[in-house]
């Protein structure tokens, strides 16, 4: 057994593929070794990534492969002998499989008579394997983007190859790739190392040796790395703390293999700028951290991760030529902000007929009216139901919301779309439930975003949403597997979280909403309706965390109502545990195949039950057990208590494994049949509303 | 806050040109001068667009004044220009040592590498209406974008082989940043050897800022940019017609085919096309159209370039 090394130099790799192509080699490089039997399926590993390398590191693997046998099944009898002597069929089957003629065997199988063999296959070196393997899985890495390089183009990489590693032992392992072939050498940081060649003696010196040359070769300690020296340099500015930014820590961990941080200022005239604009230009522009004082207010000052470590008179050098760039950067962005205040929003209205939202669908002066009408026809529900909402405040959002697309500050930070026209619509005296709503619209932008803060920016970005949704569909533009290139799914899900997380619940239902958004078509309704549900489905796994059976089972008895979905599939998490739960579950499960199995070859049921029928005691006791129960069951249910009322549910527990010890559904009368049935069927009926429990997952 | 610039004399602008061109040419590049139609950018120039084309290893560096009409601001703004300098180096194929190079370039004009902070960012370069693309970096000094790295993939839609590397400097900013100067207008261009006077960048190029600004926004005449557009357009579909033609003609009729004509032709569509765009006389709709027009035009430039190079070599084997 030996450690095994495997790293690939690469020129600089985009930041936001690092990780995902770390994760691969590792899998990969593993998987294979696994295959080729020279690891146990619970070997050590490693993994190690900078943005000029990918590194793979397995504690033991055999020098060897144990020689493998294999059965192998030849050409039949008949074929292989003609008249007792062996054919070339024989001949060729003996070769294959690597033994004498003599020492061929038959198997009787179904068919017929067969040759067969028992093929010793020699272990290789492991060294000759991994030469020949690897390449394979370096070439299928998945990279989002790839390039060609060299001349006749023999192979696609993310970036061009500069060298590789490979040591199995202490000895070298010949893999080839890229136009080089691995060795035992390897490269520092490119500046503060330089070319120097690093020679490695084992595999288990490469994060030191990396180290020496001022690299961090392990995403994690990097990482933890630029944590504390933030921490640190922030300290240096007394009541100053680093706005947490996970995603930005993330890139800056890919885009360095030596970090370190500075802090920079900058003029305190600028803080008059939005925070939004000051502090997308620092993060999405700069990759700088924003710094703010003890009230969480902007700071002027930022950080900056550097790939390099100097002295105090160096870091002055560098924390100068990033402020001189921040302060460009603001310059322009108040040079938009001052020159976009020309044209008010109002006023920018008619420019939007000259922007197009999607050719087929017209501009967006157009979707600006759609979106309106859309609405406003969601406001008049939730208006009627007691819902709080200022309904000219929303419309006059709804006029207003794309404008700031023709102003020159979104065009120049295009992810600010929508925080800019709040901003401008509060600048220019609107109402904060105006500016707020359409600061929102967006929102949520990811699973992980919040929803809008009011009920007008929540009916907006529904709307919004809906009103793109539906016209997409409407020109078959559907998502279809992998593809979903006008991100349908994401609008859909923020529909799904809006209705289900809106601090003010807004009383309004899937079907509802792909109604209002579909006008008379009724098929397209169907469809965006159903594009909704399954959004809802995905969002109680995904963002609820909810188990697949519990989702099924809650959907099976409503999609509609996204609030109520999300409180019925928490109570059916939080009383599944129990066992009582378990068996009426499991009962039910019994109930139900017993009905269909009845549906299935046409035997009656009743259609209610007739308690003079009832013979049984049990039966007896079930009927009249239930239909208490249901009673209260209901209640609770419009209380929308749904944990008592599953609790309720799951006393009825004795009644229903009384029942089925004792009574025997299928009865040889017909009319005591059809009736047990028609009780059967009506328990089903009466304790289905909160969840379909026959679809949840029981032990035995 | 002088630091950088009194360590050591800052490169003025036409030091720094020569320096980077003196390093290229010691690099085995050849110096072409500025393309002499209007460019948005140093890739348009026929140096770089056609000579990616085609198996034929090239090594060429030069500086292109790249117009760009909608980046205009009157002179007013610090940092944007209606028209600026990039130095353009071309390597096909690229050395291994490109990015080493690269960075060896950035000592020679004076950036000690060890007292600053350079990142290679991930940066993909596209230019949709040349059918043009490639992979890279943008390069980050300081925080600052002083560089475009890319592997040229496609030109003229066409898969290249050998692969093109493309090095573009943003010469105002690298000479910003040197002499440390908060506005373009205040970098130093030259230093008169017996005075000492100062000529500045804002001296050499205000007044075609201000004018070319007023220009393309302001006075360009939209109705004769639309027929200048349209002529340009005639005269190059023109030659592209003839151009299917090339395996009727003889070799000295071949090779004196203007495909380089055509191609300037192509260019002065575009360049219209940008004055009409910063004009604001072009409307969404019409804009998808006439970026058509004219990747009709370049693409089908790119397309005849390379067969006429592709005829002449089959021509000379027979």
């Amino acid at each position: 057994m030996a450690e095994f090394l495997f790293e690939i130099g690469l020129e600089e790799i985009p930041a936001r593929m690092i990780a995902g192509a770390e994760a691969e080699l590792e899998r990969r490089v593993v998987a294979m070794l696994e295959r080729e039997r020279l690891v146990s399926d619970d070997v050590a590993t490693r993994s190690f990534a900078t943005p000029r390398r990918l590194a793979v590191w397995v504690a033991d693997v055999a020098e060897h492969q144990e020689d493998a046998t294999e059965d192998l099944v030849g050409p039949s009898v008949k074929v292989a002998y003609k008249d007792g002597v062996p054919t070339a069929a024989a001949a060729a089957f003996a070769k294959k499989a690597g033994v004498a003629v003599e020492s061929l065997k038959t198997v009787t199988t179904p068919k017929g008579e067969y040759l067969a063999a028992i093929s010793i296959r020699q272990g290789r070196d492991a060294s000759e394997v991994i030469a020949a393997e690897l390449p394979k899985e370096l070439a299928g890495i998945y990279w989002a983007k790839n390039m060609y390089w060299r001349a006749g183009r023999p192979e696609r990489f993310v970036r061009p190859v500069r060298w590789m590693v490979a040591l199995l032992g202490m000895k070298p392992v010949k893999v080839g790739f890229g136009g080089y072939e691995a060795g035992d050498v390897t490269y520092g940081h490119r500046v503060l190392f330089g070319e120097e060649p690093i020679r490695l003696k084992s595999p288990g010196e490469y994060e030191q040796a990396l180290e020496k040359s001022f690299v961090v070769a392990d995403v994690e300690v990097r990482r933890q790395r630029i944590r504390k020296a933030l921490d640190k340099v922030t300290r240096t500015v007394p009541d100053l703390r680093w706005r947490e930014d996970e995603a930005l820590v993330e890139t800056v961990t890919q885009l360095t293999e030596w970090p370190s941080v500075v802090l920079g200022g900058f003029e305190a005239e600028y803080l008059t700028l939005p925070e939004e604009v000051l502090v997308t230009v620092m993060r999405d522009h700069q990759k700088y951290f924003a710094v703010e004082d003890k009230e969480r207010k902007l700071a002027p000052y930022f950080l900056a991760v550097l790939n390099t470590q100097t002295d105090e008179a160096g870091l002055e050098v560098i924390r100068h030529g990033n402020e001189r760039v921040l302060r460009a950067r603001f310059n322009d962005a108040r040079f938009f902000w001052e020159f976009d205040q020309r044209i008010s929003l109002k006023d920018r209205g008619e420019l939007l007929k000259n922007v197009t939202f999607q050719k087929d669908l017209g501009s967006y002066a157009a979707k600006t009216e759609r979106v309106r009408k859309l609405a406003s026809g969601l406001a008049g529900l939730v208006l009627a139901r007691g819902c709080e909402l200022n309904p000219v405040a929303l419309d006059e959002a709804a006029l207003l919301a794309k404008t700031d697309l023709t102003s020159e500050l979104v065009k120049e930070f295009t992810e600010l779309q929508g925080v800019v026209g709040g901003l401008y619509a509060r600048a220019q005296g609107f109402s904060a439930a105006t500016a707020d709503a359409i600061y929102d619209q967006y929102k949520p932008v990811s699973m992980e975003d919040s929803v809008p803060r009011t009920a007008e920016g929540a009916v907006l970005a529904i709307a919004d949403k809906a009103d793109t949704i539906a016209g997409m569909f409407g020109l078959g533009m559907e998502p279809t597997g992998s593809k979903d290139p006008f991100a349908l799914r994401r609008a859909a899900n923020g529909i799904v979280k809006i209705l289900a997380e809106t601090a003010v619940a807004l009383p309004l239902t899937l079907a509802e909403v792909a109604a209002a958004a579909c006008g008379q078509n009724e098929a397209l309704a169907a469809k965006v309706r159903s594009f909704l549900a399954e959004r809802l489905e995905f969002y109680l796994r995904e963002a609820r965390g909810q188990a697949y059976d519990v989702v099924k089972a809650v959907l099976a008895a409503g999609a509609e109502d996204v609030l109520d979905a999300v409180a019925r599939a928490e109570a059916v998490t939080a009383v599944r545990g129990s066992d009582d739960f378990a068996a009426v579950s499991a009962a039910f499960k019994r109930m139900k195949n017993i009905l269909s199995q009845a549906g299935d070859k046409g035997v009656a049921v009743g259609t209610r039950v007739d308690d003079l029928l009832l013979s049984e005691a049990t039966e007896k006791a079930l009927s009249e057990r239930s239909a208490e129960l249901a009673g209260q069951v209901a209640t609770l249910r419009a209380e929308k208590n749904y944990t008592a009322a599953l609790e309720s549910i799951a006393t009825l527990r004795p009644q229903v494994d009384a029942f089925f010890d004792a009574v025997m559904v299928m009865a040889p009368e017909a009319e005591v049949r059809a009736n047990r049935l028609a009780l059967l069927d009506r328990v089903l009926g009466d304790f289905s509303g909160i969840a379909d429990f026959s679809e949840i997952v029981t032990a035995g | 806050m002088q630091a950088i610039g009194e360590k050591k004399a800052a490169l003025t602008f036409q030091e720094l040109l020569f320096t980077l061109q003196r390093f290229w040419a010691d690099q085995g590049c050849v110096l072409q001068q500025p393309y002499d139609v209007e460019v948005g950018a140093g890739t348009m120039s026929p140096d770089t667009f056609l000579r990616v084309l085609g198996p034929k290893p090239v090594r060429i560096a030069y500086a292109q004044p790249s117009r760009r009409p909608a980046d205009g601001r009157y002179g007013e703004n610090p940092n944007r220009l209606f028209r600026h300098t990039q130095l353009q180096v071309i390597l096909k194929p690229p050395p291994v040592r490109i990015q080493e190079l690269y960075l060896e370039s950035l000592t020679a004009i004076g950036i000690d590498l060890r007292e600053h902070d350079i990142k290679f960012e991930e940066d993909n370069w596209e230019w949709p209406v040349g059918g043009a693309w490639g992979v890279g970096w943008q390069v980050m000094l300081d925080g600052l974008e002083i560089t475009q790295f890319t592997y040229f993939q496609q030109c003229g839609g066409m898969d290249l082989d050998p692969i093109c590397g493309e090095i573009t400097y943003g010469l105002e900013r690298i000479a910003g940043f040197l002499q440390d100067v908060d506005s373009i207008y205040d970098i130093v261009w030259a230093v008169e050897p017996d005075t000492g006077r100062k000529v500045t960048y804002g001296e050499m190029r205000l007044a075609e800022e201000e004018q070319f600004s007023a220009y393309s926004f302001d006075y360009a005449d939209v109705t004769k940019l639309w027929e200048h557009l349209s002529l340009y357009e005639a005269e190059c579909l023109n030659l592209l017609e003839q151009a299917k033609t090339f395996e009727e003609m003889d070799a000295l009729k071949l090779k004196r085919f203007p495909v380089l004509g055509a191609y300037e032709l192509a260019l002065k569509c575009s360049h219209v096309f940008n004055l009409l765009d910063a004009r604001g006389a072009i409307s969404v709709t019409e804009r998808v159209g006439v970026m058509a027009r004219i990747r009709t035009l370049v693409v089908g430039v790119a397309k005849i370039y390379a067969a006429q190079g592709q005829q002449i070599s089959e021509l000379a084997k027979k």
